[in-house]
């Protein structure tokens, strides 16, 4: 049916899961510093977090990542001209993992914020009071309880995030949106293409949630809720 | 930083601007307008009718819009039975050749799944006991759906909607994809003119940011109003 295409689309989600997971990754630690930027005592850092945060909720991700692949491409010639280096090549998974992690950093950042506020402080002065460094109170309870709440905004992202790695294929990395496409050119069948790209994301989307569910479950284990 | 690339480039801005104004607004319009029925669909507890919707919603939110738009506007050309249409000249059919339907219609299809899920939440979350209320004053279903329930789900799904609606404003930037001229696809075309890629996209990212502080603004004014019941009273005033 897929006259031979399967293997190469099936390669091509490899590609967009191993660019949705770096992004992920690089999304985590910008919004960590994010976070601890909106939270920091010191205003300029404060303000620079702020900035970030606007920014990228008020641009697209097309626009963004257009920016970062054909400016990005101009700076480096730029200095690759003036240190009479060789010709570098900007690659469209770099500027597709640093767009996608810069753009969710921004939202992990305010789900981190909540989170870290949502743990009781308290508990910290405890820690401090156990004789705790800063270092032992973040790591050992900070940290932890701070996850569970940021685990619900997490997943939501990280959703949004999976699904956002198909605009990548607009600035010609071969993800399995850019290989659907090849493959409908030539076969003539950029219907069925298209779909199994679809069904393929589904996949991913729907083992996600289920994955995020399990997850939340076993981090609220011991939390008390109310039976209505 | 040439600010001649962009003043030379205004025209095509402002009619990248309209488009990407007037593709959003309708296809939010005609989303939420099929979403309330959907969402009360959604909610019901006969599995044959709330079962198509909920396979909808899996759907569209589950796949990139992207991805949507290209199986519409690329994919459909495939059937024969489709090919045979647009041969014949059939009007309905032909619309599916056109960049602009497509890009509405996959839009409409998106924010509609995403509304739907909001509005069907949001009836959910109505506090119990304006329904037991209802059914004590003897009101039928339909007519506590439309004098309580929805009323007091549309109000508070507001803040979410305000959300998705701003999420639709950013992802419209993908009608370039199918050869639409929107923001974005006339940044792109300043970029390919001339190979300035900061003033050409900085630009277009500037003018997506205005609008959406302008949406901000608009959904704010519309939470004061129709939120009003829900904002905690200053204590100040509430003493006089």
């Amino acid at each position: 049916m897929f006259q031979g295409y399967l293997p190469t689309i099936l390669g091509g989600a490899a590609l967009t899961l191993q660019l949705a997971l770096l992004s992920l990754l690089f999304a985590l630690v910008a919004g960590l510093a994010g976070a601890s930027a909106k939270l920091s005592k010191s205003a300029p850092l404060r303000w620079v977090a702020t900035i970030y945060t606007t920014v990228v909720r008020g641009v697209p991700d097309l626009v963004m990542m257009l920016l970062v692949f054909y400016g990005g491409q101009m700076l480096v010639n730029a200095v690759t001209e003036h240190f009479d280096a060789g010709y570098f090549d900007l690659n469209p998974m770099v500027a597709g993992v640093f767009t996608i992690g810069f753009i969710f950093g921004a939202y992990f950042a305010e789900t981190f914020r909540g989170a870290f506020l949502a743990v009781p402080s308290g508990q910290l002065e405890a820690g401090a009071a156990y004789g705790m460094t800063r270092w032992q109170v973040f790591r050992r309870i900070l940290f932890p309880q701070m996850l569970r709440h940021a685990l619900p905004g997490l997943g939501n992202n990280w959703l949004v995030l999976l699904k956002s790695t198909a605009i990548v294929s607009m600035i010609g990395l071969s993800d399995m949106t850019w290989l659907a496409d090849q493959a409908g050119r030539t076969t003539r069948q950029p219907f069925l293409f298209y779909l199994l790209v679809c069904a393929l994301y589904l996949t991913m989307t729907t083992a996600s949630s289920w994955l995020l569910g399990w997850l939340e479950r076993r981090y609220s284990v011991g939390v008390r809720t109310a039976e209505l | 930083m040439d600010i001649g690339v962009i003043t030379g480039s205004i025209d095509q801005y402002l009619r990248g601007l309209w488009l990407t104004v007037h593709l959003v607004a309708l296809s939010c319009a005609i989303g939420l307008t099929a979403a309330v029925p959907l969402a009360v669909a959604r909610i019901s507890r006969n599995p044959l009718v709330s079962g198509p919707v909920a396979a909808y919603t899996w759907f569209f939110r589950g796949t990139p819009m992207l991805v949507q738009l290209l199986l519409i506007y690329y994919g459909l050309g495939q059937f024969p039975w489709m090919q045979a249409q647009w041969e014949a000249g059939h009007p309905l059919w032909l619309l599916f050749r056109e960049p602009y339907f497509c890009a509405l219609l996959a839009f409409a299809l998106n924010t509609g799944a995403y509304t739907t899920e909001i509005i069907a939440g949001s009836i959910r979350n109505v506090p119990h006991g304006e329904i037991e209320a209802a059914k004590a004053v003897g009101m039928s279903r339909p007519v506590m759906l439309r004098r309580i329930l929805l009323p007091s789900a549309l109000r508070r799904a507001i803040p979410a909607y305000s959300n998705e609606v701003i999420l639709m404003l950013q992802g419209s930037s993908i009608a370039s994809a199918v050869t639409l001229m929107d923001l974005t696809g006339a940044a792109r075309n300043v970029y390919s003119k001339h190979f300035a890629p900061f003033e050409a996209f900085v630009f277009a990212g500037l003018i997506y940011m205005v609008l959406t502080f302008a949406l901000v603004g608009l959904f704010q004014l519309a939470e004061r109003r129709w939120l009003a019941h829900l904002r905690s009273k200053p204590i100040a005033k509430a003493a006089h």
